[in-house]
């Protein structure tokens, strides 16, 4: 028994737990503060709930579907207009936060990537990755997804632009650390 | 919602016409995901649900709606830059702000500093790209995104 106690005080759980026992007691003791709390709780709930699960079976189907390697393939051979395009499309099909696309700008430096496309990979990885949109779709609608995406693109392409200007003539590496 | 669901039915349908055995490593690899995330999900509703009944519409509605100008632009774009939330989560969560009355300009800004800034990543990126880059990187990252949510919230 208290091995399981502790097993779960460590664990993400312990929220819900505590969240639960709480609730539980408060209805035994007819206290209301938390019927609001619990209400806010079962709305969201149910909202949830409801679509998640389809929208990660999206998610997986696009995963199997879509495999990374194809496109992976044309980084570094392809200069110019051509080799952005495929660094964004790459971008977009990666998963994780931002600090997971470091090791690949180091990859992509090394492949001789420019300045500019190994900027231009870290806002894309950043702001429209696929399964980041099918998310932001589902939950913020398509208006502002497209409202986003449509002005994000401008911003990471003048900041890639910008950082490559300001590192030109400097000695700039990524590095593996 | 509807059509989400429509959508991802038919590409069910249309993926196991092509190939089942790819369809059911797919779904199985989105239900993976889900059961994966369902916990810090949890937490956050939980969490969401306390700090919404704490804090009241109204007072909501004055420090990040529609009137709440420059200041709830700039509370959004603080805290986007100093949280480490994943999408799958920050989505679900900016859509009820939203539905309780916080602007599409602030959820906007919200959403996308916390996707291009990242202070407490900050000494990893210097790793990579030196302290100077990375400082660079996310002060331009962080002028964009306010930039992106005036836009977004003028244009919606």
């Amino acid at each position: 028994m208290k091995k399981y106690i502790t097993r779960i005080a460590e664990s993400e759980y312990i929220i819900i737990v505590l969240f639960g026992i709480v609730l539980l007691i408060s209805r035994f003791l007819h206290m209301s503060f938390t019927s609001g709390i619990s209400h806010n709780f079962w709305m969201f709930f149910i909202e949830m709930i409801t679509f998640l699960p389809f929208m990660f079976i999206l998610i997986g189907l696009i995963d199997v579907w879509f495999p990374r390697e194809k496109v992976e393939k044309h980084i570094g051979h392809e200069a110019g207009i051509k080799g952005t395009m495929w660094v964004i499309l790459l971008a977009m099909f990666q998963a994780g936060p931002l600090y997971g696309a470091f090791p690949i700008a180091h990859l992509l430096w090394k492949k001789g990537s420019s300045i500019r496309n190994i900027f231009i990979y870290l806002g894309a990885f950043a702001t429209i990755k696929i399964p980041m949109l099918t998310f932001e779709v589902g939950f913020l609608g398509w208006k502002f997804s497209l409202l986003r995406t449509l002005f994000t693109l401008p911003v990471f392409i003048a900041i890639a632009l910008l950082m490559e200007l300001y590192l030109k003539n400097k000695q700039f590496e990524v590095k593996q650390p | 919602m509807i059509l989400l669901i429509t959508v991802t039915l038919l590409a069910i349908a249309a993926s196991t016409i092509k190939d089942s055995k790819k369809t059911l490593l797919g779904i199985r690899k989105g239900m993976k995901m889900f059961i994966g995330i369902l916990p810090a999900m949890l937490n956050i509703l939980i969490l969401v649900s306390i700090f919404l009944y704490l804090v009241p519409g109204p007072v909501l509605a004055r420090w990040l709606g529609q009137g709440s100008g420059f200041t709830g632009i700039t509370i959004a774009g603080l805290l986007g830059s100093v949280s480490l939330i994943p999408g799958f989560i920050a989505f679900p969560m900016a859509a009820i702000l939203l539905k309780s009355g916080v602007s599409y300009s602030v959820i906007a800004v919200f959403v996308t500093t916390l996707m291009m800034v990242g202070i407490i990543t900050l000494p990893l990126e210097a790793k990579y790209f030196g302290m100077r880059v990375a400082i660079l990187r996310n002060v331009l990252s962080f002028v964009g995104a306010i930039i992106i949510g005036l836009l977004v919230g003028a244009f919606i």
